[in-house]
């Protein structure tokens, strides 16, 4: 069997509970990406995505389990893993533009001043930020802020990028236009990205595959929903694919009706769901309203 | 309707011009009466010695001084000028000193728990002790009293630095620092591109606080060891009874204890940063 890009296997994560027993957060995650993919993950609150991520970035520390990428065993964070964090965290006495420079000099020692300014403000322009170079984060809206990060994980090229929910602080509009940005980007790039969201639309507009995850404790990484919508796709028409509502439907009835006990293969991977073939292992109980369906969806986005 | 500033000038001028105007009635010498003797009127009036000078007699006095302030005529007789600057040179040696000692070592104290722990105790009896109490110690070991009283300003402006260091430190967003660790800066690297800036105005509240506090203890300190500086100065002036003297190198020591505390706070806009 050929070794996938990113490979993580058995991971876990135990905490103290505060009254002298310990606390498993979820374990035994197992799961690949290829090189390339865009992968989403969605889950209920505190059943340990950011963990899982931040393991990944080599921020945090798994109990047990470990993650491998390029053949290559992940401790500690490193430039082949960018990060972009939910809180943007730029740091708030460089302008936009040096904040990137800063991360293009980090990952590139030997460029020069001049290539580093250029290719600094190509990843600034792609964002739409060209106006805004000399700004301190302070004077950002925090969409503004929120393209610097994106454009400032995009510029150091990493290997694989881990998203934490980045859009989860942005108004409905403003996210719309950024996650607009970001498919244009992405499909510029192609980098390998993995991402947490709690906006199942979102999801389904920039994945090729959405992990779901069970309820905490004990959470797992349950399926992998494939989703079968060609690219390059745009958030106004995405709307009129019917596998698009088909997705939407099969995700949202997961996350209300089944993520307290769905449970992955026996042998602890995601079980593998192909809509467009009809679903291999379960299917969804269809005969949800649709009313239904749609107030849960904003209950999740919200 | 003047602009707020004009208004808070014209308030200021109007206070000073009444303290000083009230400061000048209560000073005014006794009227050379009849039953002055000859000789009491020879010697300028009996009580004139106990008068506090009227503020005529004060600006004048500064006039004169400040028209040539770095006169030198002998060890008891120099010009303002020279005696302030003496003072400000210890205060800014002993102030460099506990910089060089305070920001390397609360930047340990503030990366590293183990060394705040094993440290911290020292710190916290050695801070509350005057700095003037140190000035025997300093002087028997030192055995010269201008590096005594440099010492005496080292041991005091360190503490308010090194703590503020320590704290600013400590308390670095942690963001900050994964960011730093996501792009694999190296220790030295975190520290000054992303610790430093992001400490800096903690650091820069410390070293404010420690000019303020030097500039306190110098003119105690040079009191007491004498020789050369406005502390000595202003006791001088107070054993020759030249009280309009003293009263001029009090309203120096402020002003020059003021354009300290500008200049740091200038420095501390520098650093200043809005999240
Ligand atoms: N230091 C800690 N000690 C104990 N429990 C912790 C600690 N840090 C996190 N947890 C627990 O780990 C679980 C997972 O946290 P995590 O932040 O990964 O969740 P999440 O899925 O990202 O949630 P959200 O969607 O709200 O961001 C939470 O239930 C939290 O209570
Ligand atoms: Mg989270």
């Amino acid at each position: 069997m050929s070794k996938s890009f990113l490979e993580v296997d058995g991971l876990s994560k135990v905490y103290p509970d505060g009254q002298g027993g310990e606390l498993t957060v979820f374990e035994d995650i197992r799961f690949a990406l290829e090189k390339g993919e865009f992968v989403c993950i969605i889950g209920h609150s505190g059943c340990g995505k950011s963990t899982i991520l931040n393991v990944l970035a080599g921020l945090d520390e798994a109990s047990a389990g470990n993650v491998v990428m390029n053949g290559k065993e992940v401790k500690g964070p490193g430039l082949e893993r960018g990060v972009v964090f939910q809180n943007y965290s730029l740091l708030p006495w460089k302008t936009a533009l040096n904040n990137i420079v800063f991360a293009v000099q980090a990952r590139w020692p030997k460029w020069s001043k001049e290539k580093v300014k250029v290719h600094s403000e190509r990843y600034l322009k792609m964002v739409g930020l060209d106006h805004a170079l000399n700004r301190k984060p302070s004077q950002l809206s925090g969409g503004m802020r929120q393209r610097v990060s994106i454009a400032r994980a995009f510029a150091t090229q990493p290997e694989l990028l881990l998203l934490d929910e980045p859009f989860g602080a942005l108004d409905a509009l403003t996210r719309g236009v950024i996650q607009d940005e970001l498919v244009k980007i992405w499909e510029e790039t192609r980098q390998t990205v993995f991402m947490i969201t709690h906006d199942v639309d979102e999801a389904i507009l920039l994945s090729d595959r959405i992990f779901l995850m069970s309820n905490g404790p004990n959470a797992r990484i349950a399926e992998s929903v494939k989703v079968d919508i060609h690219h390059p796709r745009a958030r106004a028409t995405i709307f009129q694919n019917p596998a698009y509502h088909k997705t939407r439907d099969y995700l949202v009835d997961f996350l209300v009706n089944r993520s307290g006990s769905a449970l992955p293969e026996k042998d602890g991977s995601p079980k593998v769901v192909e809509l467009a073939k009809g679903v291999t292992q379960s299917t969804p109980a269809s005969a949800e309203s649709e009313t239904e369906s749609e107030t849960a969806a904003r209950a999740v986005n919200a | 309707m003047a602009s707020l500033n004009v208004r808070a000038a014209l308030l200021s001028v109007s206070f000073l011009i009444l303290a000083l105007g009230l400061w000048e009635m209560a000073t005014q010498p006794p009227e050379a009466d009849a039953a002055m003797t000859e000789y009491e009127r020879l010697m300028g009036g009996a009580d004139q010695e106990s008068r506090v000078p009227p503020p005529s007699e004060v600006i004048k006095l500064a006039w004169a001084e400040l028209s040539n302030p770095f006169y030198d005529a002998g060890a008891n007789d120099k010009g303002i000028g020279i005696q302030l600057a003496y003072s400000v040179y210890r205060v800014l040696t002993g102030y460099l000193a506990a910089m060089a000692i305070a920001l390397p070592v609360g930047f340990l104290i503030g990366m590293s728990p183990l060394m705040y722990k094993a440290l911290n105790p020292y710190i916290q009896v050695l801070r509350p002790i005057s700095p003037l109490a140190w000035m025997p110690l300093a002087l028997f070991i030192i055995q010269d009293s201008d590096a005594s009283a440099i010492f005496v300003i080292f041991i005091c402006s360190i503490w308010p630095m090194l703590l503020n260091t320590a704290f600013g430190v400590a308390n670095v967003r942690q963001d900050w620092v994964n960011v730093a660790r996501t792009h694999e800066l190296s220790p030295i690297k975190t520290a000054l591109t992303v610790i430093l800036p992001a400490a800096a105005p903690t650091i820069l509240t410390g070293m404010r606080i420690s000019i303020g506090i030097a500039w306190l203890v110098i003119v105690a300190a040079e009191m007491l060891v004498g020789g050369t500086g406005i502390g000595y100065y202003v006791w001088n002036e107070w054993n020759n009874l030249d009280l309009a003297s003293v009263i001029f190198s009090i309203l120096m020591i402020g002003v020059v204890g003021m354009l300290l505390d500008l200049a740091l706070g200038k420095a501390q806009k520098l650093v200043e940063y809005k999240e």
